[in-house]
């Protein structure tokens, strides 16, 4: 299966962020959630093998934008040996903010799946990108997985990191996951001072709308560091929160702790 | 680009750098707590920095900030991955590097120490790192440790044996230790002292002020300069 | 692809007694040490292959682009070290660079004790260097990329350090304009595979060598650190790195395959003419030719750096 979903933002008459194209392509549908927010919704099983899924995300300047999903991606194998591709490509404009935290992708046994993510900003664009990748369902051994994630700030790379899941000998490594089964990681951008502010908060439905929201300014300087997840200063304008965790709650909490760490209270 | 900046880590400056000063030795000889007799008693008239590579990095250089002797920021910690002599012998980049960050933050400086991680008998300073150097031994190691000799103790610009205080108690013969010391020095100086009992260390800061002096005028004038190669 | 001839000048590179500070860094794997993580054989085993092919496959192709892009700026015929660029050649060339090449004049290195060891910052302000054209094609471009690979502070600054020391001691050895260069064009201390690809260049070896060079150094490091510090058998441990030594070549070979060919109006350096494995769809976005490179990030190894740097006990730097 073959699909590419579109979602691209336009400014409204009052400021307020409108959403000038949100084209679902199953099983990727889209729906409008609350002001500037979209929830995926998956409407099949899968990704299975030999699907190539893609969703196409412009935030244009000033504008907001939240995308979150309604339930966890489950990789599953297909019928042949193909390869599943899950493709993100965003691009946040100047003066706009993005957030996009889906629930967590679990591969399932015997998927074979790659995901790519390429996020494009504009030199003041704002982003909390939330990634979890979940190494099976409770007690099973996954399949195989490559992400890779590269974020630019004006063509300037920011981050790029690339994680590999299946292959034993490096699952296993005290140096890549040190036994973990689920790993994670938050990237927050923007320029500082200008960074969307108290970001768990907002899953709440009573939290202010996107466009609104407050904003907090980013920790500088050093990293800071807990059990199992780590706050990571980047060398340019943003900071990446990384965790490990033997499961997607335990996952869950220590982002939240690293993203809470980003922002001083 | 041009040989003329490309070794000036490395030979004395014409422009006139600090001396270094490499101050080594045996685990517990005193190495420590002589770099800050030194501090203590030169601090007021020369201008001073510290880098430790004692294993034990950070403790020792908690232990010269305690000691109050020298502003904390003029002293630099080096981890030497386990291997104090590497760091000072053959491998001398990551000291290099802390002694010019020290002269670029603080300079101009007069005397950077190096002193160095606790170590056997055959550690040394690479000239590279270390224009004189101070080898530390102490009594309780027995008095038979100078005439078994070794690159420090027969090299060195200056021998120190130090805790004398406790010589009666470990039996060790501060005669034949002199004597001994001076058959394989080939007449360079030995002192004896115990920075316990006397915390200036005023007889080693006196060498030390004299090198100062010779260094500076080895600048003033040049010619005694080493050659860079 | 292996090199025409081999090439001696690898093996002094790649020594461990070459005098560049190398000694002083384990690669994560005193803190993994610390930690009980690695403790004998088998878990330092799986350290090894864990940071082989997460940073050992990005450190070597950094290297191997590093190595290339000298090469690139050698046969232009400039020590220029905007070089690759439209619009090079400008006069900073001619500026005098002090040996050590890396000191932006009284600036305090983060590494060192005292309340300056808070800055971390290494990379984080935007030398002035980075702002124009170079960042696309030349050096500052290309330690930028490994800044983008390099999450953790604590390792950013390692790399740097340790890239640093290479780079000052391979510029006494190999003096060349195109270190000189680096070294300009970097002035806060290259990252180290950046430095040693960039050595590895001038010493003649082609890219697929300076990657060997750099997946080499990202195993022998902690291995040992781990016999220095768990007292393992040498014998044993050299056993282990015996067993990668497949792994190193493959790893290298992978590395030097994603180097792009640089722009047509530099030769392309020895080594990089075979066209780059693909790499993972879609095109990676940025200016700079090296966004495809690998980007293996070890998550683990980032939060062992972070704990390690605030560890009251450290005998290695890294």
């Amino acid at each position: 299966m073959t699909a590419r979903a579109v979602l691209a933002t336009a400014p409204g008459p009052d400021g307020r962020t409108v959403l000038a194209v949100m084209r679902s392509a199953p099983p990727i549908t889209l729906r409008r959630t609350g002001p500037g927010r979209v929830h995926l919704v998956s409407t099949a099983a899968g990704p299975l093998g030999g699907d190539d899924l893609a969703l196409d995300i412009d935030v244009a300047p000033g504008t907001s934008l939240d995308v979150l999903s309604i339930a966890s991606t489950l990789v599953l194998p297909g019928s042949g040996t193909a390869e599943s591709l899950m493709t993100v490509t965003a691009r946040v404009g100047a003066g706009a903010s993005l957030r996009f935290a889906p629930e967590p992708t679990v591969l399932a046994a015997g998927c074979r799946h790659r995901m790519a993510v390429r996020l494009e900003l504009a030199g003041d664009a704002r982003v909390f990108w939330r990634e979890e990748i979940v190494f099976g369902r409770h007690g099973e051994t996954p399949g195989r997985c490559h992400s890779r994630f590269d974020a630019t700030v004006e063509g300037r790379p920011l981050l790029r990191q690339e994680f590999t899941v299946g292959d034993p000998a490096v699952d296993a490594s005290p140096a890549v996951y040190g036994g973990a089964r689920c790993v994670g990681s938050t990237l927050i951008a923007g320029p500082p001072g200008a960074v969307p502010g108290d970001l768990p908060d907002r899953d709440r439905n009573d939290g202010p709308p996107p466009d609104t929201a407050p904003t907090g300014s980013l920790r500088p300087g050093e990293a800071v560091i807990g059990d199992g997840w780590a706050m990571l200063p980047l060398a340019g304008p943003g900071i990446l929160v990384s965790a490990l965790a033997p499961d997607a709650a335990g996952l869950r909490h220590r982002l939240e702790r690293g993203e809470a760490a980003a922002f001083p209270h | 680009m041009g040989a003329d900046h490309d070794d000036h880590h490395h030979a004395p400056d014409p422009r006139g750098r600090a001396l270094r000063l490499g101050i080594g030795g045996p685990v517990g000889s005193g190495k420590t707590a002589l770099t800050a007799a030194l501090c203590r008693t030169l601090g007021p008239t020369l201008r001073l920095a510290v880098v430790t590579n004692d294993i034990y990095t950070t403790e020792d250089a908690d232990f010269l900030r305690k000691a109050g002797v020298l502003d904390p920021e003029r002293i630099a910690a080096v981890q030497t991955g386990c291997c104090p002599h590497t760091a000072i012998r053959d491998d001398i980049a990551a000291n290099l590097d802390a002694v010019e960050t020290l002269e670029e933050r603080f300079g101009p400086l007069d005397l950077v120490i190096v002193e160095s991680g606790g170590d056997n008998l055959t550690a040394t300073f690479s000239r590279g790192l270390a224009d004189r150097q101070i080898f530390v031994l102490d009594v309780s190691g027995g008095d038979k440790v100078p005439r078994k000799g070794g690159p420090g103790v027969t090299t060195a610009d200056l021998l120190v044996i130090n805790k004398t205080d406790l010589a009666p108690m470990v039996g060790a013969d501060l005669t034949v230790m002199s004597r001994d010391a001076a058959a394989v020095r080939d007449g360079r100086p030995v002192l004896f002292t115990s920075v316990r009992q006397e915390p200036e260390a005023h007889a080693v800061a006196e060498w030390v002020m004299g090198l100062i002096h010779a260094w500076t005028y080895e600048h003033a004038h040049g010619s005694t300069a080493p050659a860079a190669t | 692809m292996s090199a025409p001839s081999p090439n001696a000048a690898l093996l002094l590179l790649a020594d461990s007694r070459l005098p560049a500070g190398g000694h002083g860094h384990s690669g994560g794997a005193e803190a993994a040490i610390a930690s009980g993580a690695v403790r004998d054989l088998p878990t330092l085993a799986a350290f090894l292959h864990g940071r082989l092919a997460t940073t050992g496959l990005v450190t070597a192709s950094l290297a191997a682009a590093a190595c290339a892009l000298g090469a690139s700026i050698a046969a232009s015929g400039t020590a220029d070290a905007r070089a690759g660029e439209g619009g090079g050649g400008r006069a900073e060339a001619d500026m005098p660079v002090p040996a050590d090449g890396s000191r932006s004049g009284g600036r305090a290195k983060p590494g060192m004790p005292g309340p300056a060891s808070g800055d971390l910052s290494g990379g984080q302000a935007d030398p002035p260097s980075r702002s124009g054209g170079d960042r696309r094609g030349g050096w500052a471009g290309l330690d930028g990329e490994a800044d983008a690979r390099t999450a953790s502070p604590a390792q950013r600054e390692a790399s740097r350090t340790q890239g640093r020391l290479l780079l000052r001691t391979a510029r006494r050895i190999w003096p060349s304009p195109v270190l000189d260069g680096l070294a300009l064009a970097v002035p806060h201390g290259a990252h180290h595979p950046v430095a040693l690809g960039a050595a590895a260049g001038v010493t003649g070896c082609a890219p697929q060598e300076a990657a060997l060079a750099a997946a080499y150094t990202a195993v022998t490091g902690p291995a040992t650190a781990a016999v220095r510090l768990l007292g393992l058998d040498p014998v044993a441990v050299h056993r282990l790195l015996a067993d990668l030594a497949p792994d190193l070549e493959r790893v290298a070979a992978t590395a030097a395959a994603r180097v792009p060919p640089l722009s047509a109006s530099a030769s392309p350096g020895p080594g990089s003419g075979s066209a780059p494995a693909a790499p993972p769809s879609p095109e990676p976005p940025g200016d700079s030719p090296w966004a495809g490179l690998p980007a293996h990030a070890a998550p683990a190894l980032d939060l062992l750096a972070e704990r390690h740097l605030r560890a009251g006990l450290r005998l290695f730097v890294s």
